[in-house]
């Protein structure tokens, strides 16, 4: 049995999640052993405990990927997907995931859509720690599975993905705020920008002072509703950037609360929401 | 020896100083040193000029490691304006040492053991002193990786409050950047996490003897682990990567932060030392990449536009919902000409810059 039909009949929050906690053991633990050479051999690795042995299929008529060729500040790299195709009850892409294969933790972002929303693009940051294929992978409505990569350059020799000022990132956690434009029409798609304050602290450098590692804390889940019907559901992990920022669309058809909650790797949550006033059609 | 001279001695060796920069071997940097150790009167400096520049045309050997002296006992070596390579070992950055009637210390130790070796070379062949105090200036590899060259000196290594921490986080990110861009050069190389803090609120005095350094370590600007080095004898301020004279300012701390730091300096125009209880006036600044400046206040100006206005055009683009991909095709191009490795550099600072911009 592979783990995505099992995740069929487990259907919890935190069934993604498990997904992440999984991929991340098993790829620590083979990485070991591994070397910079064996590239391919990584991605095989994370494709078999992410989707098993299904069949990927050339990606490029579902999805568009845009990526810098060089990571520029290795903590924050921006990356946008679209999809090449009208998101309906019908057909759509229910899962959508984004693979960093040479991090430490390759599997940054888990998304999943309830299909009653369309959407054309969504862009959020990423760590780089190498030079590395970044993969987004859709798994449709009727189960088939799509793929696109770019290979990213690492950045240059000053820039690490670590946090600028940790100080800073620990005052204003759990800060979060919605940016969309001041006004629309209604069933607009509209461009929506949601940032959460979070220091998304990767765990895995070791404090030189207390001797000790720096305890992990990262955003697990985003969850983002529009009057309490599920936009979308995002499982995170430590490659996404300090303060977690995702650009979404979608179409409200009326007035109503868009509203966010957010789970840590410590068990803290954070909700946040917005009323959208009336639009005029 | 004494190694003490004035000012007005040093006149044709401060006329020289560019020619002798570029042109600078290793080799002939400690030949000259040593002539300079036997005797020091402005004929030998002459013939020893025109020794190394006939040397290193012959050689056709360039490039940083080479020590001058720009204040009397106040050591200094330009980094060259390139990124990280195997054909320049990391000399990027500018380092130094300042040399007490005492003791000894190190600015900055460059990007390798192997620098940090040949630094301390130089150093021996200007003095015999203790090497008392390893000051780094922050956390960036091209700066703070040659500190374990001077363990069997036993130095105290100093560095701002929040150094260890963030070299603690960063050490496989830049070891293993330090391996890929530098190959051999960068072997032995390990992180040294510094011994002695300087908080933003106390600064720090060093006595080398007949002077005394003044540490002020700032809050978040280039990096968040910022330290400046003042030699009360000479009025040197070695402000390092707080500021960039020819090459690109790299943004990896506060946009807004540093803004500040440039401000306050430029307000004051001097600085406040524990030692003499009196604001004392900045003759010269070294920064960390590029020539030693006197009109430092205009470098610093400089520096000041070229992040204000991309801070500016970033406000605009932030306000009508645009990304950091849109910010980085189109703020702050009509600085290109303005500074060397822009093309490698300014698109990393409009990414950071826009990331804390959006928060305002």
């Amino acid at each position: 049995m592979t783990v995505v039909s099992s995740l069929k009949q487990i259907h919890s929050l935190y069934s993604s999640f498990i997904v992440l906690a999984v991929v991340t053991a098993s790829i620590i633990f083979t990485s070991t052993q591994a070397t910079a050479t064996e590239g391919d051999n990584r991605w095989f690795q994370i494709k078999s405990s992410l989707i098993g042995d299904s069949h990927i299929q050339d990606g490029q008529e579902i999805l568009e990927l845009d990526t810098p060729k060089r990571a520029m500040d290795a903590a924050i790299v921006p990356i946008t997907i679209e999809s090449k195709f009208e998101q309906t009850p019908d057909r759509y892409i229910k899962k959508l995931y984004i693979v960093i294969d040479n991090n430490p933790s390759p599997v940054a972002a888990v998304f999943t859509f309830p299909g009653n929303h369309s959407w054309k693009s969504l862009s959020t940051r990423v760590r780089i720690n190498a030079y590395t294929d970044l993969r987004a992978i859709a798994e449709i409505s009727d189960g088939s599975l799509y793929m696109v990569n770019n290979y990213v350059k690492a950045s240059g020799g000053c820039s690490a993905p670590s946090l600028k000022d940790p100080a800073a990132a620990a005052a204003q956690l759990g800060r979060i705020k919605f940016r969309l434009p001041e006004s629309f029409a209604a069933g607009d798609l509209v461009p929506t920008q949601l940032m959460i304050k979070h220091p998304n602290n990767s765990g895995l450098q070791f404090d030189q002072i207390s001797r000790y590692y720096i305890p992990a804390d990262f955003v697990r889940t985003i969850q983002v509703t529009y009057n309490g019907e599920e936009v979308f559901t995002v499982d995170t992990d430590i490659s996404i950037s300090e303060d977690p920022s995702i650009r979404f669309g979608f179409a409200p058809e009326k007035s109503g609360v868009l509203e966010v909650h957010v789970k840590d790797s410590k068990g803290r949550t954070f909700s946040h929401s917005m009323n959208l006033p009336e639009q005029r059609s | 020896m004494k190694q003490v001279k004035t000012t007005r001695q040093y006149g044709i060796f401060i006329n020289f100083r560019k020619i002798y920069a570029n042109l600078l071997s290793l080799d002939t940097s400690l030949l000259f040193q040593k002539i300079l150790k036997i005797q020091y009167s402005q004929t030998c400096v002459m013939f020893s000029l025109a020794l190394i520049l006939l040397t290193t045309s012959a050689t056709g050997v360039m490039a940083g490691g080479g020590f001058q002296q720009i204040a009397p006992g106040l050591y200094f070596s330009s980094g060259v304006h390139q990124d990280f390579s195997k054909s320049n070992k990391g000399q990027i950055a500018n380092t130094g040492f300042i040399v007490g009637s005492e003791r000894v210390a190190i600015i900055d130790t460059g990007s390798s053991y192997q620098q940090g070796l040949r630094i301390r070379e130089h150093v021996r062949a200007v003095t015999d002193l203790p090497i008392d105090y390893v000051i780094v200036t922050h956390m960036h590899p091209d700066h703070a990786l040659g500190t374990s060259a001077f363990s069997k000196d036993s130095p105290q290594v100093i560095g701002h409050q929040n150094l260890a921490d963030a070299l603690a986080r960063r050490e496989s990110t830049y070891l293993n950047n330090m391996k890929r861009l530098l190959g051999d050069s960068a072997k032995d190389t390990q992180l040294v996490i510094p011994s002695k803090s300087v908080t933003t609120t106390e600064g720090m005095s060093l006595n080398l003897g007949d002077r005394w350094l003044y540490l002020t370590a700032y809050p978040t600007a280039h990096t968040n682990n910022d330290l400046s080095v003042f030699d009360t004898k000479t009025g040197t301020l070695w402000l390092s990567d707080l500021l960039f004279v020819e090459r690109i300012p790299v943004i990896d701390g506060s946009l807004l932060g540093w803004l500040k730091v440039m401000d306050g300096l430029m307000a004051s125009g001097c600085i406040n030392t524990q030692h003499n209880r009196q604001c004392q006036p900045i003759v010269q600044v070294v920064p960390g990449h590029g020539p030693v400046v006197t009109a430092w206040q205009s470098a610093l100006a400089k520096q000041h536009h070229y992040l204000e206005e991309i801070a500016n055009q970033i406000r605009r683009i932030i306000s009508k919902g645009g990304t950091i991909s849109q910010a980085v095709k189109s703020v702050g191009l009509d600085e290109q000409g303005n500074w060397l490795l822009f093309n490698e550099y300014h698109g990393r600072n409009v990414t950071a810059a826009f990331a804390e911009l959006e928060w305002e």
